[in-house]
C-alpha cells in the first residue's frame, strides 16, 4: 500500500497510510478502538475505494478492481456466514461463484472442512451452529479459496477467553501449514503478540509502527505504541536530563548512558524491568495487586503511579515508603512534546 | 410479602395486555364481529333457521363460476408480475444507482390514489377516445381507433385491469420489499461480492433467499388485496368481467340481498385463508435457516 487515504465526511480514517506486507506472512495489524484497522483492511479489499493512493498485490495493481476481482479472501468480524445455506454450501460459495468443477470443489471443500474440524457439521445451518463453530465455517470459506491474500477482521472477538485461546493456537498452526499471506486485525495486543510475524500498530489513521512483536515491544517508536503494547502498559514519567541525570518530580536518576536530548524528555520503562529493593529511586505504595504467579506493584514515582512487577510475596502494605531500581539498559526515551523515541 | 409479589406479577402482565389491548379491540369490533355476522347471514333463513338456500342461490347464479376463474385469473397475472416488478425496483432502489432516492418517491404516488380513480384513470387511457388511441393515431400508427375494452375481446379488458392494478399496488410490495432489504445486513452483500458473485448471482444466491420473509409478507398481503380487486374492475369492464368481491357488491347494493353478499364474502374469506397457507408452507423459513 502506497500513500493511501480514505475519510467518510470530515473524518479522516486512514491518513496516508504505507505498508508492505511480505509474501507468505502473518501480519497483525493493531490498534486502539476506531484507528481505521477496519477500514484498511476493507480499503485492501476493495470494499472501500480510497481517496488517494495505491495498493498492489503481488506487483498487480488493484486499486481500481473490484472486490471479485482481486483474488482475495475475508473472514468478516460478524463472520456473515450465510444462514440460508448449510455449511458445505457456504464453505464451497466461492468456489461456486468461480465455477471450479464439481469434483474439484467437493475435493476442496472437504479438505477445508477437515482442516478445521468441521466435517460432522456439514450440513447443518449456521442458526445451529455455536459463535465458534461459526467462526471456523467462517474461515473455512476463506481457505479454500486458494486466495492471494487472506484477510480477517477481529475473527476471534466474539469468542470467550477459553476459545478463543483455542482458535488463536488453530489459526496460528493453520498458518504455518497453508502459508497463506495474510492480514489479521486485532485490538488484543497478546493476540498480536502471539500470533503476528510483524506487526504494525495504527493510531488514528496511521501506522505508527511495523515491526517484529519484540521489536514493538523492547522499542516502541513512540510513546503511543509503549502505552498501547504489553500488559501492563510501559511506565512513563516526565521529566528533564541535568547533568547526565534525569530529573522529576522528586527523583533524581544518575545515568550510565545519558540520552543525547535535552529539554523536557519522557523516561519509558516496563514493569519487569524494575526492581523493589533498598536503594534506587525513592517511592510510595499505592496499590498491590496479587496476579497468581506475580504481583503488581502500582508506587507514585516523580509525581506518576508506575506499574512493577514484584514476587507474590513481596508483603507491602499502601503507603510504604520503599525505593525502586530501574534496569538502566532497558530505560526508552522519548521526546516529550512528539512522543517519539529517541535512539 | 405474598401480596407485594402478586402486585409485581401482576404489573408485569398488565403493561403488556394494556399494549395489546386496542389492537385486540379493532380486530374483534372490524373484523370478528362483521365476520361472524357474514356467517350468520349466509347460513340464515328468513325464519331465523339454519338454511343453506343463499349458498345454493349464490352457486346457481351464472356469473359464480365465472368471477371465481376470473377472480383466480386475474390473482394469477397481477401477483407474480407486482411481485418480479417490485422486486426489480427494490434491487435498483436499493442498489444506489443514480437518481435512486427519487425511485421510491414516484413510484409510491400511485398509492395515494384510491383504486375507483386509478381504474377510471386508466379507462381514460383506454377508452375509445382515451389517451392511448389519440397517441397512436398522432404517432400514425393506426388508423381507427381501437376498442380495447369490449366484452368481445375479454383478453385486452384484462390486460388493461393487470396494467392498471400493477401501477396502483406494486408500490406496495416495493415498500415491503426495500424494507427488506435494508434490514439484510450488508455483510452479506459484500461476502458474496469479495468471494466472486457477479450482481447477477449475488441476487440469485444470496439476496432473494435473505428477502424470503420479506416476499412471503408483500405475497400474502398482495394476494389477499388482489381478491378483493373490484373497483378497478368495475371501471374498466363493468360487469363484463365478474369477480368474486364484484358480486358481493352487486348482491349486496344492486339485488339487495344481503344473505347471499354474505355468502360471496365467505367465499372470499376461504380463497384468501387457503393461498395464505399454501403460502405459508411453501415459502415459510423453517427455524433452522432463519438468521441469528
Ligand atoms: N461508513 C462510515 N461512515 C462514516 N465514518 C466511518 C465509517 N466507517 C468508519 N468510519 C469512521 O472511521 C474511523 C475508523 O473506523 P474503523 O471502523 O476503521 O475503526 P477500527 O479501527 O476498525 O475500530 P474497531 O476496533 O472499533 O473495529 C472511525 O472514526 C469511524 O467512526
Ligand atoms: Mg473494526
Amino acid at each position: 500500500m502506497r500513500g493511501v487515504s480514505r475519510s467518510f465526511g470530515r473524518t479522516p480514517a486512514l491518513r496516508t497510510v504505507d505498508l508492505d506486507v511480505h509474501d507468505g506472512e502473518f501480519m497483525v495489524l493493531l490498534g486502539p478502538s476506531g484507528c481505521g484497522k477496519t477500514t484498511l483492511l476493507r480499503t485492501i479489499a476493495g470494499l472501500e475505494r480510497p481517496d488517494a493512493g495505491a495498493i498492489a498485490i503481488g506487483g498487480r495493481d488493484v486499486t481500481s478492481l473490484a472486490p471479485r476481482d482481486r483474488n482475495i479472501a475475508m473472514v468478516f468480524q460478524s463472520y456473515a456466514v450465510f444462514p440460508h445455506m448449510t455449511v458445505r454450501a457456504n464453505i464451497g460459495f466461492g468456489l461456486r461463484m468461480r465455477r471450479t468443477p464439481k469434483a474439484e470443489q467437493a475435493r476442496r471443500v472437504a479438505d477445508a472442512a477437515a482442516l478445521l474440524g468441521l466435517e460432522a457439521l456439514l450440513e447443518r445451518f449456521p442458526g445451529q451452529l455455536s459463535g465458534g463453530q461459526r467462526q471456523r465455517v467462517a474461515v473455512a470459506r476463506a481457505i479454500v479459496m486458494d486466495a492471494d491474500v487472506m484477510l480477517m477482521d477481529e475473527p476471534l472477538s466474539n469468542l470467550d477467553a477459553l476459545l478463543r485461546l483455542q482458535a488463536r493456537a488453530d489459526l496460528k498452526r493453520l498458518h504455518g501449514e497453508v502459508k497463506r499471506t495474510t492480514i489479521y486485525v486485532t485490538h488484543d495486543q497478546v493476540e498480536a503478540m502471539s500470533m503476528g510475524d510483524r506487526i504494525a500498530v495504527m493510531g488514528d489513521g496511521v501506522i505508527v509502527q511495523c515491526d517484529l512483536p519484540m521489536a514493538v515491544y523492547d522499542h516502541p517508536a513512540t510513546q503511543f505504541v509503549g502505552g498501547f503494547i504489553g500488559s501492563p502498559p510501559m511506565n512513563f514519567v516526565r521529566g528533564a536530563m541535568s547533568d547526565s541525570a534525569f530529573v522529576a518530580e522528586g527523583v533524581r536518576l544518575r545515568l550510565e548512558r545519558p540520552p543525547r536530548a535535552g529539554g523536557e524528555i519522557v523516561m519509558g520503562v516496563r514493569a519487569e524491568h524494575l526492581r523493589i529493593g533498598a536503594e534506587g529511586l525513592p517511592a510510595d505504595v499505592l496499590v498491590v495487586e496479587p496476579l497468581g504467579s506475580h504481583a503488581l506493584v502500582t508506587v507514585r514515582v516523580g509525581g506518576v503511579p508506575v506499574k512493577i512487577e514484584a514476587p507474590v510475596d513481596i508483603g507491602l502494605r499502601p503507603d510504604e515508603r520503599i525505593h525502586v531500581a530501574v534496569d538502566q539498559a532497558r530505560i526508552r526515551w522519548m521526546d516529550a512534546a512528539t512522543g517519539t523515541a529517541i535512539r | 410479602m405474598t401480596t407485594g409479589r402478586m402486585s409485581v406479577r401482576w404489573r408485569d402482565d398488565a403493561l403488556p395486555l394494556a399494549l395489546l389491548g386496542p389492537a385486540v379491540l379493532y380486530l374483534l369490533l372490524l373484523i370478528v364481529l362483521p365476520m361472524v355476522q357474514a356467517l350468520v347471514l349466509a347460513f340464515q333463513g328468513d325464519d331465523g333457521t339454519f338454511t343453506l338456500e343463499h349458498l345454493r342461490r349464490m352457486t346457481g347464479d351464472v356469473a359464480f363460476r365465472d368471477a371465481i376463474r376470473n377472480t383466480l385469473v386475474l390473482l394469477i397475472l397481477i401477483v407474480p408480475a407486482q411481485i418480479v416488478l417490485a422486486l426489480v425496483m427494490a434491487l435498483l432502489v436499493h442498489s444506489r444507482i443514480r437518481g435512486h432516492e427519487w425511485f421510491l418517491y414516484v413510484y409510491a404516488i400511485p398509492l395515494a390514489i384510491s383504486d375507483l380513480a386509478a381504474g377510471i384513470l386508466w379507462l381514460s387511457v383506454f377508452t375509445q377516445n382515451g389517451y392511448l388511441n389519440t397517441v397512436l393515431q398522432a404517432l400514425g400508427i393506426i388508423k381507427e381507433p381501437i376498442v380495447y375494452l369490449s366484452y368481445e375481446n375479454i383478453a385486452m379488458v384484462i390486460g388493461a385491469i393487470v396494467i392498471a392494478e400493477s401501477w396502483r399496488a406494486t408500490a406496495l410490495v416495493l415498500v415491503i420489499l426495500v424494507a427488506g432489504l435494508q434490514l439484510i445486513p450488508r455483510d452479506y452483500f459484500e461476502a458474496a461480492d469479495l468471494f466472486g458473485a457477479s450482481r447477477l448471482r449475488r441476487t440469485v444466491h444470496v439476496v432473494i433467499p435473505l428477502l424470503r420473509p420479506s416476499l412471503q409478507s408483500a405475497l400474502i398481503i398482495r394476494t389477499i388485496f388482489a381478491f378483493t380487486t373490484f373497483a378497478a374492475v368495475f371501471a374498466l369492464a363493468g360487469r363484463n368481467l365478474p369477480v368474486v368481491a364484484g358480486e358481493a357488491y352487486n348482491w349486496s347494493v344492486v339485488a339487495r340481498d344481503p344473505h347471499v353478499a354474505a355468502a360471496y364474502a365467505l367465499v372470499l374469506l376461504a380463497l384468501a385463508g387457503a393461498m395464505t397457507m399454501v403460502y405459508l408452507r411453501v415459502l415459510g423459513t423453517s427455524e433452522t435457516q432463519r438468521a441469528r
